[in-house]
């Protein structure tokens, strides 16, 4: 059976040209950055190398970027590190409720330790209002994070606008663009943004690489001490493969940008099309401002699980924010943060399409879809509508 | 993550659907937070005739559905209320730990259709 992997947010397949350019630096040119002998200047030069390309992908300087283990790393050190080199400045950050568990997660423990945080809502789409942020800033404010493309609805947030905003009240403003740096353009200089987290995996790169842009002049503490690594802002020494591995995914990325978009936009936009048109089936997330390979729906009346069980039957690789998927065992927040029912959340089902996808793979999914769909229902108690507890509406 | 087993009964499910003149009806779970099952049984002489149920849930609750429906068959009321959680999953060569509680629901479902039969048995 032909395998259709169609969970692209959730990680790449490493690209192979991304593949040999590792490899070296595993091998003959081991070295060190810190070392001053021609083994370590030649780690030294590659990373650096790869601090221009990721630096270019997205409009910044490479003295601007500071590499990390991953998106994740890089959304806590903006987070922490900018909270508490500005504590005394104010102690009131502003995120999104549909920001990922890094950011979230990041934000509680700030709370924890004497922050205010605001949670800010969404619209119906996932979309945060620019007024609604203006109102949650005080004299306190001194951190506001966006996520700039969510992975489990696709959404695109307006951030060059709400950035602005921060920038017109003087509050650092970061955007966790993970799932959109290399999908989309990104450009930090158009958002006008002071921090970005992008990470490797999510543009055919290697795991382990990540991230943060960070304006220069802008202080931030690290979550790390140790060495001068970083310029002394993350220490460690680097994992020089999978930076070399994050630049050349990042020239790549640059180079062929135009093309990936042009080749999944349509799928999408056709999977969308005809997966709506199953009865009970709704699109979550924007129709329109929303990455490119991103399609995301709820099933009403069954689970997704088990739905991601039959697809895989059929060879289809996908992914679901049902609470049952998640080891939390919740639904997720961000379905919910929508104004989503709990109980129509857990038919969350997500496909996400990548330079790979064909178009006998779309129209594969196309067919099997109702099929699975219908056969999930002929099994639920609620296969003629939910019970009087139930909510029954999107 | 699953056994072989659990997957075999979620692939082809035994027992699926309603009974019409059911003698008892037992529904248990939440959707707002995971698995639903119903279960229907039918009794004559305190054994149990036939057993099928409708689930809403991931693959554990509809296995386990399956596997408790074809369990009871035959057995005597008594017999049947001594099922419990564990035998269910030992039945279906283990569950994940996560899905123990939430998705096991076949016994409880089982029990409340046993209750409901009772009652019907007192009113009439």
């Amino acid at each position: 059976m032909e395998t259709i992997y169609l969970d692209h947010m959730s990680t790449n397949p490493l690209n192979l040209e991304v593949l040999s350019a590792m490899m070296p630096y595993f091998k003959e040119d081991f070295g060190n950055p810190l070392s001053t002998h021609p083994i370590g200047a030649k780690a030294k030069e590659a990373v650096e190398n790869a601090r221009a390309d990721v630096a270019s992908l997205i409009g910044a300087k490479p003295n601007e970027i500071i590499f990390t283990s991953s998106g994740a790393e890089a959304n806590n050190l903006a987070l922490r590190g900018i909270a508490l080199a500005r504590q005394n400045q104010g102690r009131h950050i502003i995120v999104s409720k549909i920001e990922h568990h890094s950011v979230l997660n990041s934000a509680r423990f700030l709370e924890k330790s004497g922050f205010a945080v605001t949670y800010l809502p969404t619209d119906k789409y996932g979309i945060v209002d620019p007024k609604t942020l203006q109102k949650a800033i005080t004299k306190e404010t001194i951190l506001i994070s966006i996520i700039h493309a969510s992975p489990e609805v696709g959404t695109i947030e307006p951030i060059a606008e709400l950035a602005k905003i921060a920038r017109q009240n003087n509050i650092i403003f970061h955007t966790d663009a993970v799932a959109s740096a290399g999908n989309i353009p990104v450009d930090v200089q158009e958002f006008g943004v002071d921090l970005l987290s992008l990470s490797a995996h999510q543009f055919y790169g290697p795991k382990g690489a990540g991230a943060l842009y960070l304006r220069e002049g802008i202080r931030i503490v690290p979550l790390i001490y140790g060495g001068i690594q970083e310029g002394g802002r993350r220490a460690g020494t680097e994992n020089v493969p999978a930076i070399v591995g994050m630049g050349k995914a990042a020239e790549l990325t640059k180079k062929y940008m135009d093309k990936r978009i042009d080749h999944i936009k349509p799928l999408r936009d056709k999977l969308i099309a005809h997966i709506s048109k199953i009865d009970n089936v709704y699109l979550t997330g924007h129709p329109t401002e929303r990455l490119p390979g991103h399609t995301s729906f709820v099933v009403e009346y069954i689970e997704g699980e088990s739905v991601l069980l039959l697809l895989a039957s059929r060879g289809i690789y996908a992914a679901s924010g049902s609470a049952c998927t998640s080891k939390a065992l919740r639904a997720s927040p961000v379905l919910l943060s929508l104004g989503i029912p709990a109980n129509l959340a857990q038919g969350s089902v997500i496909f996400t399409l990548g330079e790979g996808t064909t178009e006998q793979a779309i129209d594969y999914l196309i067919d099997i879809f109702p099929q699975i769909v219908a056969r999930l229902r002929e099994i639920s108690p609620y296969r003629e509508g939910w019970g009087e507890k139930e909510v029954k509406h999107v | 993550m699953y056994s072989e087993k659990v997957m075999e009964h979620f692939m082809n499910p035994r027992n699926v659907g309603e009974i019409p003149d059911a003698d008892g009806i037992g529904m248990e779970g939440n959707p707002l937070c995971g698995d639903v099952m119903k279960i229907y049984i039918k009794v004559k002489d305190g054994r149990i005739t036939d057993a099928k149920f409708r689930t809403f849930g991931c693959g554990a609750a509809i296995a386990v559905s399956s596997m408790v429906t074809e369990m009871v068959k035959g057995k005597t009321i008594d017999e049947a209320l001594e099922l419990s959680k564990e035998t269910v999953a030992s039945a279906l060569d283990g569950l994940p730990a996560q899905k123990m509680h939430c998705s096991n629901l076949g016994a409880d479902a089982l029990r409340k259709a046993i209750e409901d039969y009772r009652q019907k048995q007192e009113e009439s």
